[in-house]
Protein backbone atom coordinates (compact mmCIF):
# COMPACT_ATOMS: atom_id res chain seq x y z
CA UNK A 1 0.00 0.00 0.00
CA UNK A 2 1.49 3.54 -0.98
CA UNK A 3 0.13 7.00 0.89
CA UNK A 4 -1.31 9.86 -1.16
CA UNK A 5 -1.48 13.32 -0.02
CA UNK A 6 -5.03 15.12 -1.38
CA UNK A 7 -4.64 18.70 -1.52
CA UNK A 8 -8.51 19.98 -1.49
CA UNK A 9 -9.34 23.28 -3.83
CA UNK A 10 -11.99 25.63 -3.28
CA UNK A 11 -13.25 29.12 -5.16
CA UNK A 12 -13.27 30.73 -1.13
CA UNK A 13 -13.42 28.80 1.96
CA UNK A 14 -15.73 29.83 4.51
CA UNK A 15 -15.68 30.24 8.30
CA UNK A 16 -16.86 28.05 10.65
CA UNK A 17 -19.52 30.78 11.95
CA UNK A 18 -20.37 31.06 7.77
CA UNK A 19 -20.26 27.25 7.11
CA UNK A 20 -22.70 26.78 10.42
CA UNK A 21 -21.56 23.16 10.82
CA UNK A 22 -18.33 21.89 11.18
CA UNK A 23 -18.42 19.48 8.31
CA UNK A 24 -20.59 19.73 5.48
CA UNK A 25 -23.15 16.16 5.21
CA UNK A 26 -21.13 15.53 1.59
CA UNK A 27 -17.97 15.48 3.45
CA UNK A 28 -19.30 13.37 6.18
CA UNK A 29 -20.88 11.22 3.66
CA UNK A 30 -17.89 10.97 1.65
CA UNK A 31 -15.65 9.97 4.79
CA UNK A 32 -18.37 7.19 5.58
CA UNK A 33 -18.02 5.75 2.46
CA UNK A 34 -14.12 6.06 2.02
CA UNK A 35 -13.08 6.02 6.17
CA UNK A 36 -11.24 2.72 5.89
CA UNK A 37 -8.65 4.16 3.02
CA UNK A 38 -8.38 7.67 5.32
CA UNK A 39 -5.38 8.11 7.20
CA UNK A 40 -6.46 11.91 8.51
CA UNK A 41 -7.48 14.96 7.20
CA UNK A 42 -8.71 18.21 8.19
CA UNK A 43 -10.38 21.31 6.77
CA UNK A 44 -8.69 24.74 7.16
CA UNK A 45 -9.65 27.87 7.48
CA UNK A 46 -9.56 30.98 4.81
CA UNK A 47 -6.70 31.97 3.65
CA UNK A 48 -7.01 35.41 5.13
CA UNK A 49 -5.79 33.56 8.49
CA UNK A 50 -2.64 32.29 7.02
CA UNK A 51 1.23 33.61 7.93
CA UNK A 52 3.89 33.16 5.43
CA UNK A 53 7.75 32.40 6.44
CA UNK A 54 10.01 32.25 4.01
CA UNK A 55 14.08 32.34 4.59
CA UNK A 56 14.83 35.55 3.63
CA UNK A 57 18.66 34.01 2.27
CA UNK A 58 20.71 35.69 5.67
CA UNK A 59 19.93 33.08 7.84
CA UNK A 60 16.84 35.11 9.33
CA UNK A 61 13.15 35.14 8.14
CA UNK A 62 10.75 37.35 6.78
CA UNK A 63 6.54 37.12 7.87
CA UNK A 64 3.96 37.76 5.67
CA UNK A 65 0.60 37.85 5.98
CA UNK A 66 -1.78 35.56 3.72
CA UNK A 67 -1.34 32.37 1.87
CA UNK A 68 2.79 31.72 0.66
CA UNK A 69 1.30 30.83 -3.11
CA UNK A 70 -1.40 33.54 -4.60
CA UNK A 71 -4.20 31.66 -6.65
CA UNK A 72 -7.40 31.89 -7.83
CA UNK A 73 -7.92 28.58 -5.94
CA UNK A 74 -7.53 28.18 -1.96
CA UNK A 75 -6.43 25.59 -0.71
CA UNK A 76 -9.10 24.07 1.67
CA UNK A 77 -8.28 20.76 3.65
CA UNK A 78 -6.32 17.75 2.69
CA UNK A 79 -6.57 13.98 3.49
CA UNK A 80 -3.85 11.45 4.02
CA UNK A 81 -5.01 8.47 2.17
CA UNK A 82 -3.78 4.92 1.42
CA UNK A 83 -4.62 3.14 -1.71
CA UNK A 84 -2.88 0.33 -3.57
CA UNK A 85 -1.59 2.48 -6.50
CA UNK A 86 -2.68 5.24 -7.93
CA UNK A 87 -5.42 4.00 -10.12
CA UNK A 88 -7.27 3.47 -6.72
CA UNK A 89 -5.64 6.84 -5.23
CA UNK A 90 -7.63 8.57 -7.87
CA UNK A 91 -10.28 7.20 -7.66
CA UNK A 92 -10.79 7.70 -3.81
CA UNK A 93 -9.45 11.22 -4.49
CA UNK A 94 -12.54 11.89 -7.42
CA UNK A 95 -15.24 11.08 -4.54
CA UNK A 96 -14.19 13.83 -3.02
CA UNK A 97 -16.84 16.21 -2.94
CA UNK A 98 -14.62 19.41 -3.38
CA UNK A 99 -15.64 22.55 -5.40
CA UNK A 100 -12.73 23.18 -7.48
CA UNK A 101 -10.72 19.97 -7.31
CA UNK A 102 -7.88 17.85 -5.33
CA UNK A 103 -3.94 17.37 -6.04
CA UNK A 104 -3.05 14.00 -5.63
CA UNK A 105 0.67 13.72 -4.17
CA UNK A 106 2.61 10.24 -3.48
CA UNK A 107 4.16 10.53 0.15
CA UNK A 108 8.18 10.32 -0.12
CA UNK A 109 9.18 6.66 0.81
CA UNK A 110 12.18 5.84 2.59
CA UNK A 111 15.38 8.16 1.98
CA UNK B 1 37.01 -7.74 -27.28
CA UNK B 2 34.14 -10.60 -28.33
CA UNK B 3 34.80 -11.13 -31.72
CA UNK B 4 32.17 -8.70 -34.42
CA UNK B 5 29.23 -10.43 -34.93
CA UNK B 6 28.53 -12.23 -38.21
CA UNK B 7 26.35 -10.07 -40.20
CA UNK B 8 23.78 -12.73 -39.76
CA UNK B 9 23.72 -12.53 -36.38
CA UNK B 10 23.63 -8.53 -36.18
CA UNK B 11 20.71 -9.29 -38.46
CA UNK B 12 19.28 -11.71 -36.60
CA UNK B 13 19.41 -9.44 -33.40
CA UNK B 14 17.79 -6.06 -35.16
CA UNK B 15 15.54 -8.09 -36.37
CA UNK B 16 14.84 -9.57 -32.74
CA UNK B 17 15.00 -5.76 -31.69
CA UNK B 18 12.26 -4.77 -34.18
CA UNK B 19 9.91 -7.72 -34.10
CA UNK B 20 10.16 -8.85 -30.40
CA UNK B 21 11.56 -5.59 -28.08
CA UNK B 22 7.80 -4.91 -26.55
CA UNK B 23 7.27 -8.22 -25.97
CA UNK B 24 10.85 -9.09 -23.97
CA UNK B 25 10.75 -5.42 -22.44
CA UNK B 26 7.05 -5.80 -21.06
CA UNK B 27 7.64 -9.56 -20.05
CA UNK B 28 10.80 -8.69 -17.92
CA UNK B 29 9.10 -5.41 -16.51
CA UNK B 30 6.69 -7.73 -14.42
CA UNK B 31 9.84 -9.77 -13.42
CA UNK B 32 12.33 -6.50 -12.89
CA UNK B 33 8.96 -4.69 -10.74
CA UNK B 34 10.47 -1.65 -11.89
CA UNK B 35 10.84 -0.44 -15.88
CA UNK B 36 14.29 0.73 -15.57
CA UNK B 37 15.90 -2.50 -14.21
CA UNK B 38 14.14 -4.02 -16.83
CA UNK B 39 14.95 -1.86 -19.19
CA UNK B 40 18.82 -2.48 -18.84
CA UNK B 41 18.07 -6.39 -18.85
CA UNK B 42 16.61 -6.61 -22.00
CA UNK B 43 19.45 -4.43 -23.05
CA UNK B 44 22.50 -6.58 -21.57
CA UNK B 45 20.13 -9.60 -23.23
CA UNK B 46 20.36 -7.97 -26.52
CA UNK B 47 24.25 -7.30 -26.25
CA UNK B 48 24.44 -11.16 -25.10
CA UNK B 49 22.43 -12.15 -28.28
CA UNK B 50 25.15 -10.76 -30.19
CA UNK B 51 27.80 -12.79 -28.84
CA UNK B 52 25.64 -16.03 -27.60
CA UNK B 53 24.18 -16.62 -30.55
CA UNK B 54 27.76 -15.99 -32.59
CA UNK B 55 29.13 -18.98 -30.62
CA UNK B 56 25.80 -21.52 -30.69
CA UNK B 57 23.79 -20.59 -33.22
CA UNK B 58 20.65 -18.57 -33.39
CA UNK B 59 17.92 -19.96 -31.21
CA UNK B 60 14.87 -21.35 -32.88
CA UNK B 61 12.71 -18.61 -31.13
CA UNK B 62 14.91 -15.37 -30.37
CA UNK B 63 12.07 -13.64 -28.18
CA UNK B 64 11.80 -16.41 -25.54
CA UNK B 65 15.87 -16.95 -25.58
CA UNK B 66 15.90 -13.44 -25.06
CA UNK B 67 12.97 -13.03 -22.28
CA UNK B 68 14.66 -15.52 -20.34
CA UNK B 69 17.75 -14.17 -20.98
CA UNK B 70 16.81 -10.70 -19.89
CA UNK B 71 14.61 -11.84 -16.49
CA UNK B 72 17.41 -13.99 -15.64
CA UNK B 73 19.30 -11.03 -15.45
CA UNK B 74 16.45 -8.53 -14.48
CA UNK B 75 16.21 -11.13 -11.13
CA UNK B 76 19.82 -11.33 -10.07
CA UNK B 77 19.79 -7.17 -9.75
CA UNK B 78 16.59 -7.75 -7.43
CA UNK B 79 18.36 -10.22 -5.42
CA UNK B 80 21.51 -7.78 -5.39
CA UNK B 81 18.94 -5.03 -4.01
CA UNK B 82 17.46 -7.26 -1.51
CA UNK B 83 20.74 -8.17 -0.53
CA UNK B 84 21.97 -4.52 -0.45
CA UNK B 85 18.77 -3.77 1.75
CA UNK B 86 18.01 -1.13 -0.57
CA UNK B 87 14.53 0.63 -0.49
CA UNK B 88 13.78 1.02 -4.29
CA UNK B 89 10.76 2.39 -5.91
CA UNK B 90 8.66 -0.27 -7.26
CA UNK B 91 5.94 -1.18 -9.92
CA UNK B 92 5.08 -4.35 -7.74
CA UNK B 93 5.64 -5.27 -4.24
CA UNK B 94 8.27 -8.28 -4.09
CA UNK B 95 5.44 -10.38 -2.27
CA UNK B 96 3.28 -10.13 -5.31
CA UNK B 97 6.52 -11.51 -7.39
CA UNK B 98 5.89 -15.04 -8.34
CA UNK B 99 7.96 -17.27 -9.77
CA UNK B 100 6.79 -18.27 -13.82
CA UNK B 101 5.62 -22.01 -12.30
CA UNK B 102 3.05 -20.26 -10.01
CA UNK B 103 1.74 -17.55 -12.20
CA UNK B 104 -1.69 -18.46 -13.08
CA UNK B 105 -3.94 -18.84 -16.05
CA UNK B 106 -5.24 -15.78 -15.66
CA UNK B 107 -1.99 -13.65 -15.66
CA UNK B 108 -0.72 -15.47 -18.54
CA UNK B 109 -4.00 -14.76 -20.80
CA UNK B 110 -3.61 -10.79 -20.23
CA UNK B 111 -0.12 -10.17 -22.46
CA UNK B 112 1.87 -7.79 -20.97
CA UNK B 113 2.35 -5.75 -23.89
CA UNK B 114 -1.10 -4.22 -22.99
CA UNK B 115 -0.37 -3.88 -19.65
CA UNK B 116 2.86 -1.74 -20.75
CA UNK B 117 0.96 -0.01 -23.08
CA UNK B 118 -1.32 1.58 -20.55
CA UNK B 119 1.09 2.24 -17.76
CA UNK B 120 2.85 4.49 -20.89
CA UNK B 121 -0.21 6.01 -21.89
CA UNK B 122 -1.36 6.55 -18.09
CA UNK B 123 -3.23 9.64 -18.23
CA UNK B 124 -1.24 11.20 -15.28
CA UNK B 125 1.60 11.61 -17.24
CA UNK B 126 1.88 14.14 -19.84
CA UNK B 127 0.77 13.55 -22.95
CA UNK B 128 4.29 14.68 -24.66
CA UNK B 129 5.77 11.95 -22.21
CA UNK B 130 3.04 9.27 -23.09
CA UNK B 131 4.22 9.22 -26.94
CA UNK B 132 7.96 9.19 -25.36
CA UNK B 133 7.74 6.35 -23.57
CA UNK B 134 5.07 4.71 -25.97
CA UNK B 135 8.48 4.92 -28.24
CA UNK B 136 10.91 4.01 -26.28
CA UNK B 137 9.83 1.71 -24.32
CA UNK B 138 7.26 -0.38 -27.05
CA UNK B 139 8.92 0.36 -30.13
CA UNK B 140 12.42 0.30 -28.65
CA UNK B 141 13.78 3.27 -30.22
CA UNK B 142 16.81 4.80 -28.26
CA UNK B 143 16.45 8.09 -26.42
CA UNK B 144 18.37 9.97 -29.68
CA UNK B 145 15.35 8.45 -32.15
CA UNK B 146 12.43 9.67 -29.87
CA UNK B 147 14.51 13.01 -29.28
CA UNK B 148 14.77 13.06 -33.31
CA UNK B 149 11.23 12.11 -34.36
CA UNK B 150 10.17 15.49 -32.12
CA UNK B 151 12.85 17.22 -33.47
CA UNK B 152 13.92 18.13 -29.84
CA UNK B 153 17.32 18.42 -27.96
CA UNK B 154 18.34 14.96 -27.02
CA UNK B 155 19.07 16.06 -23.16
CA UNK B 156 15.49 17.30 -23.41
CA UNK B 157 14.13 14.29 -24.59
CA UNK B 158 16.24 12.62 -22.07
CA UNK B 159 14.74 14.30 -19.12
CA UNK B 160 11.03 14.45 -20.29
CA UNK B 161 11.89 10.49 -20.23
CA UNK B 162 13.58 10.36 -17.21
CA UNK B 163 11.00 12.42 -15.20
CA UNK B 164 7.97 10.46 -16.32
CA UNK B 165 9.49 7.20 -15.57
CA UNK B 166 10.26 8.46 -11.88
CA UNK B 167 6.49 9.60 -11.38
CA UNK B 168 5.34 5.91 -12.51
CA UNK B 169 7.45 4.54 -9.72
CA UNK B 170 6.70 7.54 -6.96
CA UNK B 171 3.50 7.60 -7.41
CA UNK B 172 2.82 3.83 -8.18
CA UNK B 173 1.06 3.91 -11.82
CA UNK B 174 -0.13 0.64 -11.38
CA UNK B 175 1.30 -2.05 -14.10
CA UNK B 176 -1.90 -3.65 -15.10
CA UNK B 177 -4.70 -3.52 -17.67
CA UNK B 178 -7.41 -1.20 -16.38
CA UNK B 179 -10.44 -2.71 -14.55
CA UNK B 180 -13.81 -3.10 -17.39
CA UNK B 181 -15.26 0.15 -15.78
CA UNK B 182 -12.63 2.20 -16.87
CA UNK B 183 -11.09 0.83 -20.00
CA UNK B 184 -12.48 2.39 -22.63
CA UNK B 185 -11.81 5.58 -21.52
CA UNK B 186 -8.02 4.69 -20.87
CA UNK B 187 -8.34 2.58 -24.26
CA UNK B 188 -8.87 5.90 -25.70
CA UNK B 189 -6.17 7.35 -24.30
CA UNK B 190 -3.89 4.79 -25.67
CA UNK B 191 -5.54 5.05 -28.94
CA UNK B 192 -5.11 8.91 -29.26
CA UNK B 193 -1.03 8.12 -28.84
CA UNK B 194 -0.72 5.60 -31.44
CA UNK B 195 -2.83 7.99 -33.87
CA UNK B 196 -0.74 10.92 -32.53
CA UNK B 197 2.83 8.77 -33.66
CA UNK B 198 1.43 7.63 -36.37
CA UNK B 199 0.05 11.71 -37.89
CA UNK B 200 3.51 13.03 -36.23
CA UNK B 201 5.24 11.20 -39.32
CA UNK B 202 2.57 11.27 -41.94
CA UNK B 203 3.25 14.75 -42.03
CA UNK B 204 5.67 16.39 -39.85
CA UNK B 205 4.59 19.02 -38.05
CA UNK B 206 8.20 20.83 -38.84
CA UNK B 207 11.30 20.00 -40.43
CA UNK B 208 12.49 19.56 -44.14
CA UNK B 209 10.29 16.53 -45.23
CA UNK B 210 7.21 15.91 -45.59
CA UNK B 211 7.07 12.62 -44.03
CA UNK B 212 8.80 10.73 -41.35
CA UNK B 213 8.33 7.23 -42.46
CA UNK B 214 10.23 5.93 -39.87
CA UNK B 215 7.49 7.37 -37.33
CA UNK B 216 4.49 6.74 -39.32
CA UNK B 217 5.60 2.76 -39.75
CA UNK B 218 5.83 2.32 -35.79
CA UNK B 219 2.18 4.09 -35.27
CA UNK B 220 1.32 1.41 -37.69
CA UNK B 221 2.85 -1.32 -36.08
CA UNK B 222 1.90 -0.24 -32.65
CA UNK B 223 -1.92 -0.24 -34.18
CA UNK B 224 -1.28 -3.45 -35.52
CA UNK B 225 0.10 -4.81 -31.94
CA UNK B 226 -2.87 -3.58 -30.82
CA UNK B 227 -5.21 -5.02 -32.93
CA UNK B 228 -3.36 -8.61 -32.34
CA UNK B 229 -4.24 -8.00 -28.30
CA UNK B 230 -7.32 -6.54 -28.37
CA UNK B 231 -8.69 -8.38 -31.55
CA UNK B 232 -12.42 -8.23 -30.60
CA UNK B 233 -12.26 -4.25 -29.80
CA UNK B 234 -14.72 -2.53 -32.45
CA UNK B 235 -12.37 1.41 -31.86
CA UNK B 236 -9.11 -0.32 -32.33
CA UNK B 237 -10.34 -1.88 -35.54
CA UNK B 238 -11.10 1.70 -36.40
CA UNK B 239 -7.74 3.04 -35.40
CA UNK B 240 -5.77 0.15 -37.42
CA UNK B 241 -8.66 0.73 -40.70
CA UNK B 242 -7.79 4.61 -39.97
CA UNK B 243 -3.72 4.45 -40.31
CA UNK B 244 -4.02 1.76 -43.29
CA UNK B 245 -6.43 3.61 -45.06
CA UNK B 246 -4.47 6.46 -44.85
CA UNK B 247 -1.03 5.62 -45.21
CA UNK B 248 -1.98 3.88 -48.47
CA UNK B 249 -1.53 6.96 -49.94
CA UNK B 250 1.79 8.01 -49.05
CA UNK B 251 3.54 7.31 -51.92
CA UNK B 252 1.60 9.54 -54.27
CA UNK B 253 2.06 12.33 -52.01
CA UNK B 254 5.11 13.45 -53.39
CA UNK B 255 6.10 13.48 -57.02
CA UNK B 256 9.95 12.80 -58.76
CA UNK B 257 11.22 16.23 -57.13
CA UNK B 258 10.03 15.51 -53.73
CA UNK B 259 7.45 18.31 -54.32
CA UNK B 260 3.83 17.84 -52.51
CA UNK B 261 1.14 16.55 -54.79
CA UNK B 262 -2.47 17.17 -53.52
CA UNK B 263 -5.06 14.17 -53.18
CA UNK B 264 -6.78 15.91 -56.44
CA UNK B 265 -3.92 15.80 -58.59
CA UNK B 266 -1.97 12.59 -56.99
CA UNK B 267 -1.33 9.66 -59.19
CA UNK B 268 -3.98 6.80 -58.23
CA UNK B 269 -1.89 4.37 -59.42
CA UNK B 270 0.35 4.53 -56.63
CA UNK B 271 -2.24 4.07 -53.86
CA UNK B 272 -1.41 0.65 -51.81
CA UNK B 273 -4.54 -1.45 -52.82
CA UNK B 274 -3.70 -3.84 -50.31
CA UNK B 275 -3.46 -1.78 -47.77
CA UNK B 276 -7.19 -0.42 -48.83
CA UNK B 277 -8.25 -3.76 -49.36
CA UNK B 278 -7.25 -4.59 -45.68
CA UNK B 279 -8.03 -1.20 -44.05
CA UNK B 280 -11.68 -1.02 -45.84
CA UNK B 281 -12.40 -4.88 -44.14
CA UNK B 282 -11.13 -3.76 -40.64
CA UNK B 283 -13.56 -0.32 -41.23
CA UNK B 284 -16.59 -3.20 -42.44
CA UNK B 285 -16.17 -4.71 -38.73
CA UNK B 286 -15.50 -1.20 -36.67
CA UNK B 287 -19.23 -0.14 -38.51
CA UNK B 288 -20.77 -3.05 -37.19
CA UNK B 289 -20.27 -1.49 -33.72
CA UNK B 290 -22.76 0.85 -31.98
CA UNK B 291 -22.01 3.60 -30.89
CA UNK B 292 -19.86 4.22 -33.77
CA UNK B 293 -16.26 5.20 -32.89
CA UNK B 294 -14.23 8.33 -33.77
CA UNK B 295 -11.68 6.62 -35.61
CA UNK B 296 -14.10 4.45 -37.18
CA UNK B 297 -15.90 7.71 -38.77
CA UNK B 298 -12.26 9.17 -39.72
CA UNK B 299 -11.26 5.80 -41.70
CA UNK B 300 -14.98 5.86 -42.99
CA UNK B 301 -13.81 9.02 -44.66
CA UNK B 302 -10.25 7.74 -45.99
CA UNK B 303 -12.29 4.92 -47.26
CA UNK B 304 -14.50 7.26 -49.24
CA UNK B 305 -11.44 8.72 -51.12
CA UNK B 306 -9.37 5.62 -51.37
CA UNK B 307 -12.25 3.77 -53.04
CA UNK B 308 -12.90 7.12 -56.11
CA UNK B 309 -11.68 6.59 -59.16
CA UNK B 310 -10.78 10.23 -59.49
CA UNK B 311 -10.99 13.41 -57.63
CA UNK B 312 -14.14 14.20 -59.57
CA UNK B 313 -16.05 10.92 -58.85
CA UNK B 314 -15.61 11.91 -54.95
CA UNK B 315 -18.68 11.14 -53.09
CA UNK B 316 -18.79 14.85 -51.17
CA UNK B 317 -21.95 14.33 -49.76
CA UNK B 318 -21.11 11.20 -48.01
CA UNK B 319 -17.92 12.64 -46.93
CA UNK B 320 -20.19 15.79 -45.16
CA UNK B 321 -21.91 13.11 -43.76
CA UNK B 322 -19.45 11.78 -41.68
CA UNK B 323 -18.09 15.36 -40.99
CA UNK B 324 -21.71 16.13 -39.08
CA UNK B 325 -21.80 12.59 -37.91
CA UNK B 326 -17.91 13.32 -36.46
CA UNK B 327 -18.67 17.34 -35.35
CA UNK B 328 -21.94 15.82 -33.56
CA UNK B 329 -20.16 13.57 -30.94
CA UNK B 330 -16.49 14.63 -31.05
CA UNK B 331 -16.93 18.34 -32.06
CA UNK B 332 -13.69 20.36 -32.43
CA UNK B 333 -12.21 22.89 -33.90
CA UNK B 334 -10.49 20.56 -36.92
CA UNK B 335 -13.33 18.94 -37.58
CA UNK B 336 -15.23 21.98 -38.06
CA UNK B 337 -12.46 23.28 -40.26
CA UNK B 338 -12.41 19.61 -42.48
CA UNK B 339 -16.40 19.88 -42.53
CA UNK B 340 -15.97 23.28 -44.28
CA UNK B 341 -13.84 21.56 -46.75
CA UNK B 342 -16.18 18.93 -47.49
CA UNK B 343 -19.03 21.51 -47.50
CA UNK B 344 -16.77 23.66 -50.38
CA UNK B 345 -16.94 20.79 -52.77
CA UNK B 346 -20.01 19.26 -51.91
CA UNK B 347 -22.04 22.03 -51.81
CA UNK B 348 -19.90 25.07 -53.48
CA UNK B 349 -16.55 26.91 -53.03
CA UNK B 350 -18.64 29.99 -51.54
CA UNK B 351 -20.51 28.45 -48.83
CA UNK B 352 -17.12 26.45 -47.87
CA UNK B 353 -15.65 29.45 -47.79
CA UNK B 354 -18.07 31.49 -45.79
CA UNK B 355 -17.69 28.05 -43.10
CA UNK B 356 -13.85 28.85 -42.76
CA UNK B 357 -14.09 32.15 -42.77
CA UNK B 358 -17.12 31.46 -39.56
CA UNK B 359 -13.59 29.49 -37.77
CA UNK B 360 -11.56 32.54 -37.92
CA UNK B 361 -11.99 33.46 -34.97
CA UNK B 362 -11.85 30.18 -32.99
CA UNK B 363 -8.73 30.65 -30.88
CA UNK B 364 -7.51 26.99 -31.01
CA UNK B 365 -7.55 27.37 -34.74
CA UNK B 366 -4.66 30.68 -34.20
CA UNK B 367 -1.82 29.05 -35.25
CA UNK B 368 -3.38 26.06 -37.69
CA UNK B 369 -1.83 26.65 -41.19
CA UNK B 370 -4.79 24.55 -42.81
CA UNK B 371 -7.42 27.40 -41.89
CA UNK B 372 -5.81 30.15 -43.91
CA UNK B 373 -4.58 27.07 -47.12
CA UNK B 374 -7.99 25.97 -46.98
CA UNK B 375 -9.38 29.53 -47.76
CA UNK B 376 -6.62 30.55 -49.93
CA UNK B 377 -7.49 27.62 -52.03
CA UNK B 378 -11.55 28.48 -52.25
CA UNK B 379 -10.36 32.16 -52.57
CA UNK B 380 -8.53 30.89 -55.81
CA UNK B 381 -11.25 28.41 -57.20
CA UNK B 382 -13.45 31.48 -56.95
CA UNK B 383 -11.13 33.76 -58.79
CA UNK B 384 -10.82 36.17 -55.77
CA UNK B 385 -6.77 36.16 -56.14
CA UNK B 386 -5.95 39.48 -54.25
CA UNK B 387 -7.41 37.43 -50.83
CA UNK B 388 -6.29 34.52 -51.78
CA UNK B 389 -2.48 35.88 -52.26
CA UNK B 390 -2.56 37.78 -48.46
CA UNK B 391 -4.03 34.07 -47.19
CA UNK B 392 -1.20 32.10 -48.81
CA UNK B 393 0.41 34.71 -47.54
CA UNK B 394 -0.62 33.59 -44.00
CA UNK B 395 -0.17 30.17 -44.50
CA UNK B 396 3.63 30.74 -45.24
CA UNK B 397 3.93 32.62 -41.70
CA UNK B 398 2.12 29.45 -40.11
CA UNK B 399 3.75 26.71 -41.83
CA UNK B 400 7.04 25.05 -40.15
CA UNK B 401 6.79 21.94 -42.82
CA UNK B 402 9.37 22.59 -45.89
CA UNK B 403 7.68 20.47 -48.07
CA UNK B 404 4.48 22.37 -47.66
CA UNK B 405 6.00 25.82 -47.41
CA UNK B 406 7.68 24.87 -51.07
CA UNK B 407 3.96 23.90 -52.25
CA UNK B 408 2.40 27.46 -50.42
CA UNK B 409 5.23 29.20 -52.37
CA UNK B 410 4.13 27.59 -55.61
CA UNK B 411 0.96 28.14 -55.38
CA UNK B 412 1.41 31.92 -54.14
CA UNK B 413 3.84 32.59 -57.61
CA UNK B 414 1.02 31.28 -59.97
CA UNK B 415 -1.56 33.78 -58.58
CA UNK B 416 1.04 37.08 -59.98
CA UNK B 417 0.25 38.77 -63.20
Amino acid sequence: MSKYLVLIFEDDVRTKEEAGETVSADYQAFMQRRGSSLINGAGLEPPSTATSIRRDGAGGFSVTDGPFAESKETLAGYYLIEAADLDEALEIAKDIPAGVGVEVRPVRVGG
Amino acid sequence: MPPAASPEVAAAVADAHRREWAFVLAATVRTAGDIDTAEEAVQDAYASALSTWGQRGIPENPGAWLTVTARRRALDVRRRAVTAQRTLPKLLEPEEYLPDDLVSDEEEITDDRLRLIFTCCHPALSSGAQVALTLRLLCGLSTTDVARAFLLPEATMAARITRAKKKIAAAHIPYRVPAASELRERLDGVLSVVYLVYTTGHTAPSGENLMRRDLAERGLELARMLRVLLPDDGDVAGLLALVLLTDARSGARLNEHRELVLMENQDRSKWDRSAITEGVSLLREALTRRPRGRFALMAAIAAVHDESKSWSDTDWQEILGLYDLLQDRWPSPVVQLNRAIALGFAVGYAEGLAELDALGAEPQLARYPYLAAARADFLTRLGRFDDARVAFEEALILTENDTERRYLQTRLSGLSG
